[in-house]
């Protein structure tokens, strides 16, 4: 009898053990597939884990293919139970479908209200409820400078204005430098678009624009001004620029030969693996002086609708996970972004991230990137315009009436 | 089927024949027709992200051939396909001729000449990006060989960027070509050319008066391969020039892509594809139907 009964009770053990280990088994599907995203990911990986969840990781090469997987999934009937977007109106389409658990339990328990960026809360709360868990704060318009290349040309330090900026450009040219490091590829031509335009046209024409949609906007100064600087901007790339990769564009800024360049943060990826130090080979600020509006991008988490009592668990240690002090250094530290929140360790992080958080703490200066503000679709119809103007001889006038039309929709 | 069989066992084995090809019939009927009559019935709603099931009439279509990126994308299909076709056939036709004088070594020509259609566009796009770039390749090399004033830009020009995605696609395809008109070069008799030599017919005239007529159906094969490749091309605009400068060599499979999933416009994307293939089906049901009547006209003579 006794090895029966020891037996069953293995058995039952055995089923307690993968009823457990089902009760929060956590698929995610996300796009972190370098070298140094994967690490970052394994952070959050790591910190489910050691709070008692298993994580199914489903790593899908490119954005747009992991988005297009989640979407399938969802549509399809299987959904995972966490898949990763960017902080934008890309998935509220799906929570319009009804496709989305909420996860206000979380936000409500760890006070979300309270200390979350207004612009991230903008994007992820929709009508009263919180849809997707933020991880991290990317600001894609950082300008990048290489400290030798502006010494080599004699310009004096760091430009404060527009204007010096441009000084700038003028001095490495004459020096025979490539004044700015430059990828022509679209999402690039669309980053140095809506960063002159808050940083020339400035915060107001900046969000009558992509937030307001608003069409008269675009024929007032500010935006034709934004558009003559891009114009000059283009002065000043090399006959190369077509088709180039950024990170390509950062190598010539890493090795000396080109002055600025300005992209995303994760661009500190690649100075990192060149072995070079924020603020000793190279520096970056964010904006002109120190009231600069800083732009902020990232990406969430979204949690597919799903009834499933032991999933809807998971999902909430997921997001309870995500947003811990501890787990957001580590992850941050690797991935190059800022913490979605500000109450944590800033020891270990560089330069540019301290300066990126110190700027997070003013909310005045917080501004959220065009993906928030506009639908994937009129995003695509404005960078179309952008691109066009970018390499084409299209006059000012021109310009200003396509952008009305992309934005009219 | 061999000639003088019984009729009642031609048709049994007609019966077994057709079981045997079900399972593949169902297949296309259900899940190729099936698959595009749905997108079909997709491009008439106001799909977003998700598919959906209303009707909005037109309004894609309108909203389509509204867009210039999307008339800039047909414009460039069109000068892009007719020159891959065309350079393609003639210089196929070129290297199937000259391998088959017997030249010498013709194994390991063959192997050289196809081997770029074995490999894949993103490896080669990329090689060919190098290449073509101002500030990396042929232009900067043939510069600092000391002809300063030596140009080749054409990657990085608004005009002239489609021809370099000719260049890289006939590069990559004109082999494919040169093996099936090699394939039906093989199958002209020999005897022709010894009857044309005792006539006194030059080489060149042989080629193109007796053997490039026998040569149809080869190139309506090669023609077919390369028809297709074109309405599809994509991979070597991605790997090359990511449709720029600018729009300027936008393709409609990469606008499809690109409303499918980035701009999250299922609806719009789905109307492109339905006039993608309604194009190709313009193309390709006069040729279909010429073969047809024509195969018929021959079993009438044999």
């Amino acid at each position: 009898m006794v090895p029966t009964t020891l037996k069953h009770l293995t058995l039952v053990a055995a089923l307690i053990a993968v009823g457990n280990a089902h009760a929060q088994k956590a698929t995610v599907i996300h796009w972190w597939t370098s070298g140094g995203e994967s690490a970052a990911v394994k952070e959050l990986a790591d910190a489910y884990a050691k709070a008692g969840g298993t994580w199914v990781d489903e790593a899908v090469a490119g954005a747009d293919n992991a988005r297009a997987a989640a979407i399938n999934r969802i549509a399809g009937g299987n959904p995972p139970t966490a898949a990763q977007f960017n902080t934008s109106k890309q998935y509220h389409d799906v929570i319009s479908a009804g496709q989305l658990n909420d996860i206000d339990a979380v936000a409500a328990k760890e006070g979300w209200d309270k200390w979350l960026p207004k612009p991230i809360v903008d994007s992820i709360k929709v009508n009263g409820h919180y849809y997707a868990v933020p991880v991290n704060i990317h600001n894609p318009a950082w300008f990048w400078y290489s400290k030798s290349a502006l010494q080599k040309a004699g310009v004096a330090g760091e430009p404060k204005t527009m204007d010096e900026f441009f000084a700038a450009l003028d001095k490495l040219k004459a020096a025979g430098l490539v004044p700015l490091a430059f990828g022509g590829q679209s999402w690039q031509e669309w980053i140095t678009f809506y960063s002159m335009l808050l940083d020339v046209g400035g915060k107001d024409a900046y969000l009558k624009f992509f937030k307001d949609h608003d069409a008269a906007s675009v024929n007032a100064e500010p935006m034709r001004k934004t558009l003559t600087a891009l114009k000059k901007l283009h002065g000043y790339v090399d006959a190369g620029s077509p088709g180039r990769n950024w990170n390509d564009a950062t190598a010539m800024v890493i090795s000396g030969k080109a002055g600025f360049q300005i992209m995303g943060d994760w661009a500190k990826g690649e100075f990192g693996a060149a072995k070079q130090t924020a603020g000793k080979e190279y520096g970056c600020f964010a904006g002109f002086g120190p009231t600069a509006p800083y732009m902020v991008a990232g990406d969430v988490f979204v949690f597919p609708k799903t009834s499933d009592k032991t999933a809807i668990e998971a999902q909430h240690k997921l997001a309870t996970v995500f947003t811990s002090p501890t787990t957001q250094v580590a992850f941050n530290n690797k991935k190059g972004s800022i913490p979605v929140r500000t109450d944590v360790d800033t020891s270990k992080m560089d330069i540019c991230a301290q300066a990126g958080l110190q700027a997070m703490k003013d909310p005045a200066r917080q501004i959220a990137n065009p993906d928030m503000l506009m639908t994937p679709d009129m995003v695509g119809a404005v960078q179309d315009v952008i691109t066009k103007f970018w390499n084409g001889n299209q006059s000012v006038d021109d310009a200003v009436k396509a952008l009305q039309g992309a934005v009219k929709g | 089927m061999r000639v003088g069989a019984p009729p009642a066992a031609r048709r049994r084995r007609a019966v077994a024949a057709q079981l045997a090809l079900l399972p593949m019939a169902i297949t296309v009927i259900g899940v190729y027709l099936g698959t595009v009559l749905w997108s079909v019935r997709i491009s008439f709603s106001s799909s977003k992200i998700f598919p959906t099931d209303d009707f909005v009439g037109l309004s894609q279509y309108l909203r389509l051939f509204n867009t210039e990126r999307w008339i800039v994308s047909l414009h460039n299909i069109a000068v892009f396909g007719t020159l891959f076709i065309a350079a393609c056939l003639v210089l196929g036709f070129l290297l199937a001729v000259f391998l088959d004088q017997r030249v010498r070594g013709e194994n390991v020509l063959r192997t050289i000449f196809l081997y770029p259609y074995a490999m894949s566009f993103v490896a080669t796009g990329l090689i060919w990006q190098w290449m073509l770039n101002p500030a990396l390749g042929i232009q900067s090399t043939v510069r600092s060989l000391g002809f300063p004033g030596f140009e080749f830009d054409w990657i990085v020009s608004q005009d002239k960027v489609i021809y370099t995605l000719v260049i890289a696609a006939v590069w990559q395809a004109s082999g494919l070509v040169m093996a099936v008109l090699l394939a039906g070069l093989r199958g002209i008799d020999d005897a022709l050319w010894n009857a044309a030599r005792i006539d006194g017919v030059p080489r060149w005239r042989y080629y193109l008066s007796v053997v490039l007529p026998q040569l149809g159906p080869a190139f309506g094969t090669a023609f077919v391969l390369l028809a297709v490749g074109v309405v599809k091309v994509y991979d070597v605009v991605i790997a090359m020039t990511q449709g720029g400068p600018g729009n300027a060599s936008e393709v409609p499979a990469k606008f499809i892509m690109d409303n499918l999933f980035n701009r999250a416009n299922v609806g719009l994307a789905s109307a492109a594809s339905t006039v993608m293939l309604l194009t190709v089906l313009a193309l390709l049901l006069p040729w279909w139907y010429g073969r047809a009547v024509q195969s018929r006209r021959e079993a009438a003579h044999a």
